[in-house]
């Protein structure tokens, strides 16, 4: 989608919510982050998801190899819950502003 | 030859003359034209300046040899493959053969989605049912090999040349990568627009939409 992209447009990833870091009532573990993805919903759903690989893309003010886009790389490692909530490690921890942003969950690597 | 026997601790049975016939050193002597063989010594070994400072085992080199890629049971010659990432990333391709490094060797056909032979690894693709029939189509030629990197040849360059960068870059495509691609495309593509839609299908790309859930995809 970047880097002047001409002809169409295609979304080869799902798109997926982070709701926060794995936590308890009162300890918070920044190493992994919990994420929804849309339309998943139970935990059988997720398995399907495991081990696909994941970004998380914010903006920043110097530009960095043309782009003022970065990304940290991540991947789904497990469910969380029965609800289709999914655990996720990234490359470096996600940081707090990522809290209620977006995340895209590729569908590579590929079992299919 | 037996030592001389004692006769207490020190003092020996046979005397020293006597010792010297009994084993025979003479008849060795007279066979050697007077005098004691010597044996050569071996060379001797410079003493190395450093020893290591532990006893270390060197480490012996793996003989595990890693297993060519299993194919996925989905993906089989003529299958059509949608591509997830990089540059032609949703196009839909045929998938012709598995090359030995374990790659899968592939073709739009240019003509149709401007896709060229390729290579694509095995977990960037989905496997979906439609196939094609590539059966009048010889891919024999085609290994790892025919896509290596030219290597760049360094030509020495004047103090003025040095900054012209790109002179040296083309990239153009050789001639006869332009012809295995007309060959390879024109089997493929009567096989193609024998089957109704097929065309249209393998030039449109593949996204998901709203509501899509992948997980529940059959492709």
């Amino acid at each position: 989608m970047v880097k002047g992209r001409t002809g169409q447009r295609v979304r080869l990833y799902a798109r997926g919510t982070i709701l926060g870091y794995k936590r308890s009532k009162s300890n918070q573990y920044e190493t992994t982050s919990l994420v929804q993805i849309e339309g998943v919903n139970t935990k059988e759903d997720v398995a399907w998801y495991a081990g696909k690989r994941m970004a998380y893309i914010y903006k920043a003010k110097t530009k960095s190899s043309e782009t003022r886009y970065r990304c940290i790389w991540g991947k789904v490692t497990r469910p969380h819950g029965n609800s289709g909530v999914v655990r996720a490690k990234f490359k470096s921890n996600l940081p707090p502003e990522s809290m209620g942003r977006k995340v895209r969950v590729f569908m590579y690597p590929s079992s299919i | 030859m037996a030592p001389s026997s004692k006769l207490s601790q020190g003092i020996k049975k046979a005397s020293r003359s006597h010792a010297y016939h009994r084993r025979g050193l003479w008849a060795i002597k007279a066979k050697h034209g007077g005098a004691f063989p010597k044996a050569e010594k071996p060379a001797a070994v410079a003493e190395p300046k450093y020893y290591p400072a532990d006893d270390v085992k060197p480490r012996k080199a793996s003989t595990r040899k890693p297993k060519p890629t299993k194919l996925r049971s989905s993906i089989s010659p003529g299958t059509v493959l949608i591509v997830l990432a990089g540059r032609f990333m949703g196009k839909r391709v045929v998938f012709l053969k598995q090359l030995k490094s374990g790659l899968l060797l592939v073709t739009g056909p240019f003509k149709i989605n401007g896709v060229p032979i390729r290579r694509v690894n095995q977990t960037y693709v989905i496997a979906t049912s439609t196939k094609v029939d590539i059966s009048g189509v010889n891919v024999e030629k085609f290994d790892d090999k025919y896509f290596a990197r030219e290597k760049k040849k360094k030509a020495t360059k004047t103090e003025g040349e040095l900054f012209d960068t790109e002179k040296e870059a083309t990239k153009d495509l050789p001639q006869f990568k332009k012809d295995d691609q007309k060959a390879v495309d024109a089997e493929l593509i009567k096989a193609i627009d024998a089957v109704p839609d097929l065309k249209t299908y393998l030039g449109a790309r593949f996204s998901l939409r709203d509501g899509d859930k992948p997980h529940e995809m059959v492709f």
